[in-house]
């Protein structure tokens, strides 16, 4: 048995039954991401230090025999836009690369409540822009099926950490697909909460109304473990849904039901590669055979998802980075005498081109006499997107789609190519413009060896419904 | 040609709360630079604003004051623009739906006595900027121990985020005497609500103008120019005053105006118009996405948290607006009203004391305890308002409590002092905030009514002075002031004059 390999609630286990040390296991998972972090560069930082000590403590509740906190003892990794008090938080930018947090986000503090090992930061597109990791400031992380190929992004480093084992689980964000879309291409489970279940106090800013913590995991129990500890309300983030947490992981007890399946026809067809449709069709045959009741359905408005997503994430983007300016922390270009000029050589300097992008597209979507035709009109768009899905959701439990067109591409192959990339996004957004959550789960294989993601959406708040479906499935794909 | 101008302001007013409108953080005036600030209120990455619902009670009880409407849904909106004061690059302000529209404040028009009612268009909620301190300023200088280079700035952040309320009027006044009017009564109306200290030296009141001008009985506005910092209430005047008559020289001449913001200079005494580049914005207006709808329900307020410090977290759910209104304090034109009736006293006395809720506050406490109120009016607009002016002080820290202004003036009434001495003591007691009993035990000043000892007294100035006796008797009764004096001289003015006036006429009549 590897302790690499294990499910986090395989591994608490073997530490509460004094099977293995916690901070014999968190030094071995320490040893692995020392030998194989240079080739695959899924972590920007090791909170080594802090790990052990908080092992030590897991160990001696053990020996003590004190009540162990539900995620006592697995290492995790947090991706780098997510504050942790004392340690370089850098979003993957250059802007960012000296920040040190001076707080936890929401999501650390609930952790740490719990007995998780945070074992380090780990890498994605600067702040949290791209489908592919390439736009890290600190160079791609790599996907461990083929080191050729990227990984998936923005949260791609998380992705790359528990794909390879140097984390058993991880937390990434989502604001269009970055956790599904990595999750997907390096055949983990990634999960986007329901907006406003999971706080964003201390997640760093890429599109508020969009940007959503979530799950990265071996399978669908290690996720709702997770999801479980994460959610809740939380006074400091005003977007927070007054909810309280749940044993999710309980509910997966009961999980034999039979689900109403809705299956958008716009999902399928041209644009998806035949190894990715022809796994996903093989899994809605195998939710037949479970007996699950399988339809077609349309969502119309799913052909403006990418438009829409790209208005209105790079309007908040533009205003959410404007912070960055060279004037309290972070970089600061030097040499500028006049204030224009400081800031123009500080962001000119600090970030990388796609971020740049977005935020010139954004500040040009809000400008006078272009609101209306952008982003209003977006705004509009968007509560179509969102009638569209209640609709389905009156007659049906989960709407199925693939997760990504493609398997995992080749590094640098779309990166000179914005639009093409943006399209690695077009299932994905739709979820995070209409709040609702998403997984996505392991589906096979390409024929070239690389992961498949099947995505299993559904209505507000139906996290469990989503952990039922995945679980059932996943229990039935692997046989 | 006969000239008026169109003005209309907006006023920024800091709001009393304990602490920021979107962090815990406390809001005293005079911190050192920068103690007074959280990751919150310095836009560090990853934090979020929670709103205060202090900053809110108190900008609805505005909205009520002033008779405007409070909109059932309001949204926060990000005002973009780069600043090295605006640690976010944007303030959250609020843009196509704010707090609320409506209302009025009234005037007076002094000439006339015309009353004249001054719309609104609007009441916001908003975060304050911080300060930019340049080596330049005096207020740079003084600040604690930073290295100091020329030409270099400094940031202070400690008024990000104190929440503001930014009232918008419609171009109701027509010269500048009006606009200082409004702005006195608006300071007025926020300082019975005790809602904001109207200093604006301090800058916990701001005022920016609109201003156009065009000959009487034109009906087409002229084109309008947008005045900033002026600092002071007289700043507002002088510089719209100035501004004025520019634009009348302007047109006079044959020029055109043209549509600019202008900057005050209270030292110069003129007006500059702003660099184009600080002006030209375009400030991207768009809900903010960190907050949610402000929803005034039938009985709750939503979209409000609790206070970033742990025992102010709070439930979201707060009294209703209605609940708000029955908090309102008497404001001033009632309580002027209620005091023309209640003490009858003149309405110039009236409208005096009630210019300030202290100083009402003080005029009612002291009739209380001393019921003569037209005396106790003439002592506060007379003693009590001399002795502030003269000592720079409100009435908060004015050392004569109300109590025993009024045990002063019983002491006048039972002749235990002279109306001269009483305005001595009274001086004394302001300077030391000792009572006036203490103070005429320790200069013993009691006033002398023993007629006895006043005939000895006036006996023995007559017989000192046979030639003055000579002279009253023979007719010239203009030397009875002398004898006066002398008796005055001789008694060290404690006196009775009234008794002493008596015995004398008796004696020389004799
Ligand atoms: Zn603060």
């Amino acid at each position: 048995m590897k302790l690499a390999e294990l499910k986090g609630w395989e591994l608490r286990e073997l530490i509460k039954k004094g099977e293995t040390g916690c901070k014999e296991a968190v030094a071995s998972f320490l040893d692995e991401i020392k030998k194989k972090n240079k080739s695959l560069n899924s972590f920007l930082t090791l909170t080594e230090e802090s790990a052990l000590k908080s092992a030590e403590i897991v160990d001696k509740k053990v020996s003590q025999k004190q009540k162990l906190g539900a995620l006592a003892g697995i290492p995790i990794a947090v991706k780098d836009n997510i504050c942790l008090r004392g340690v370089k938080t850098t979003c993957g930018s250059h802007i960012l690369d000296n920040f040190v947090p001076p707080y936890n986000a929401t999501v650390v503090e609930k952790l740490k409540k719990e007995d998780a090992i945070i074992i380090g930061k780990t890498n994605l597109d600067e702040f949290a822009m791209g489908s592919s990791t390439e736009n890290s400031y600190f160079g791609p992380s790599k996907n461990p099926h083929d080191l050729k190929k990227v990984p998936g992004g923005s949260s791609g480093g998380s992705a790359v950490a528990v794909a390879s084992g140097l984390a058993t689980m991880a937390l990434g964000s989502d604001t269009g697909g970055s956790i599904r879309q990595p999750a997907a291409l390096c055949g983990v489970v990634g999960l986007k909460p329901t907006y406003g279940t999971v706080s964003r106090y201390g997640l760093v800013a890429f599109a508020s109304s969009l940007d959503q913590i979530g799950p990265l995991t071996k399978d669908v129990k290690d996720s709702a473990l997770l999801f479980g500890v994460i959610s809740g309300h939380d006074p400091n983030d005003s977007t927070s849904l007054k909810i309280s947490s749940k044993d999710y992981l309980k509910t997966l007890d009961s999980y034999k039901t039979k689900f109403k399946v809705a299956v958008p026809k716009e999902a399928f067809g041209a644009g998806n590669e035949k190894d990715v449709e022809e796994a996903v069709k093989k899994a809605i045959k195998l939710m037949e055979k479970l007996n699950w009741s399988v339809s077609e359905v349309s969502l119309p408005y799913m052909e403006y998802a990418i438009a829409t997503y790209y208005i209105i994430a790079t309007a908040e983007a533009s205003s959410n980075l404007a912070r960055y300016d060279g004037v309290k922390y972070g970089y600061r270009s030097k040499d500028s005498s006049q204030l224009l000029e400081l800031y123009q050589n500080t962001r000119g300097e600090g970030f990388g081109n796609e971020v740049k992008r977005r935020i010139m597209l954004g500040t040009y979507v809000l400008s006078a006499g272009y609101y209306e035709a952008y982003y209003g009109k977006g705004q509009k768009v968007r509560t179509f997107i969102k009638q569209d899905f209640d609709n389905v959701f009156k007659d049906f439990d989960i709407v199925i789609m693939p997760t990504s067109p493609t398997v995992a591409f080749g590094l640098g192959e779309k990166i000179e190519d914005p639009l093409t990339m943006y399209l690695s996004d077009i299932f994905t957004v739709s979820a995070n413009l209409a709040g609702i959550p998403a997984i996505s789960i392991p589906c096979g294989k390409s024929k070239a060896g690389l992961p498949i993601g099947l995505q299993i959406l559904a209505k507000p708040l139906a996290e469990e419904t989503i952990f039922k479906a995945a679980y059932m499935l996943e229990q039935n794909l692997k046989t | 040609m006969k000239y008026e101008s169109i003005i209309g302001l907006e006023v920024h007013a800091q709001l009393l709360t304990d602490s920021k409108i979107f962090c815990g953080c406390s809001v005293s005036y005079g911190a050192d630079p920068n103690s007074q600030t959280c990751p919150v209120c310095l836009g560090l990455p990853g934090v979020l604003p929670v709103l205060n619902k202090k900053a809110v009670e108190y900008a609805v009880k505005m909205v009520l004051a002033v008779g405007g409407t409070v909109a059932p849904h309001s949204i926060f909106a990000r005002k973009n623009y780069f600043y090295p004061d605006l640690p976010k690059g944007y303030q959250i302000s609020q843009y196509d739906q704010p707090l609320s529209t409506g209302g009025s404040v009234e005037i007076e028009i002094p000439e006339s006595k015309a009353k004249k009612k001054i719309h609104l268009t609007r009441i916001h909620l908003e975060e304050d900027a911080g300060k930019s301190l340049h080596s330049e300023d005096n207020s740079y200088t003084n600040t604690s121990s930073n290295v100091k280079q020329k030409g270099e700035t400094l940031v202070d952040m400690n008024r990000c985020g104190v929440p503001l309320i930014e009232i918008v009027t419609q171009p109701d006044m027509r010269s500048p005497k009006e606009a200082t009017l409004f702005l006195n009564k608006l300071k007025q109306i926020l300082e019975y609500l005790e809602i904001c200290s109207g200093n604006m030296e301090e800058g916990s009141l701001r005022c920016d103008a609109n201003v156009s001008v065009r000959p009487i009985a034109q009906t087409k506005l002229g084109t309008k120019t947008e005045v900033k910092n002026m600092n002071s209430f007289k700043a507002v005047e002088k510089a719209l005053n100035f501004e004025m008559e520019r634009q009348i020289g302007i047109i006079e001449s044959g020029g055109r105006i043209i549509q600019e913001t202008l900057l005050w200079d209270a030292e110069k005494e003129l007006i500059a118009p702003m660099r184009s580049k600080e002006e030209s914005h375009d400030y991207r207006y768009f809900p903010e996405p960190d907050l949610v709808v402000l929803k005034f329900h039938p009985q709750t307020i939503s979209g409000i948290g609790g206070i970033r410090s742990e025992e102010k977290f709070g439930t979201p759910t707060i009294t209703i607006v209605e609940k708000i209104k029955q908090s309102l304090p008497e404001l001033p034109e009632a309580r002027k009203t209620r005091f023309i009736k209640q003490y009858q006293i003149p309405e110039y006395d009236a409208e005096l004391l009630t210019t300030e809720k202290k100083l009402a506050d003080y005029y009612e406490e002291c009739v209380k305890n001393y019921p003569n109120s037209k005396a106790v009016s003439n002592w506060v607009m007379g003693e009590v308002l001399r002795e502030l002016k003269e000592r720079k002080i409100s009435v908060s820290e004015f050392k004569v409590p109300p109590k025993e202004l009024a045990s002063l003036l019983k002491q006048v009434d039972s002749g235990t002092l002279s109306g001269k001495m009483a305005k001595d003591v009274f001086v004394e007691m302001a300077e030391t905030g000792l009572s006036s009993e203490k103070i005429i035990q320790e200069k013993g000043l009691v006033q002398v009514t023993d007629t006895k000892e006043i005939e000895s007294v006036i006996e023995s100035v007559l017989r000192e002075n046979p030639g003055e006796v000579e002279k009253y008797r023979s007719g010239k009764e203009r030397v009875f002031g002398f004898f006066v004096g002398e008796v005055m001289k001789k008694t060290k003015g404690k006196a009775n004059p009234s008794v002493v006036n008596q015995i004398l006429k008796e004696k020389l009549s004799s």
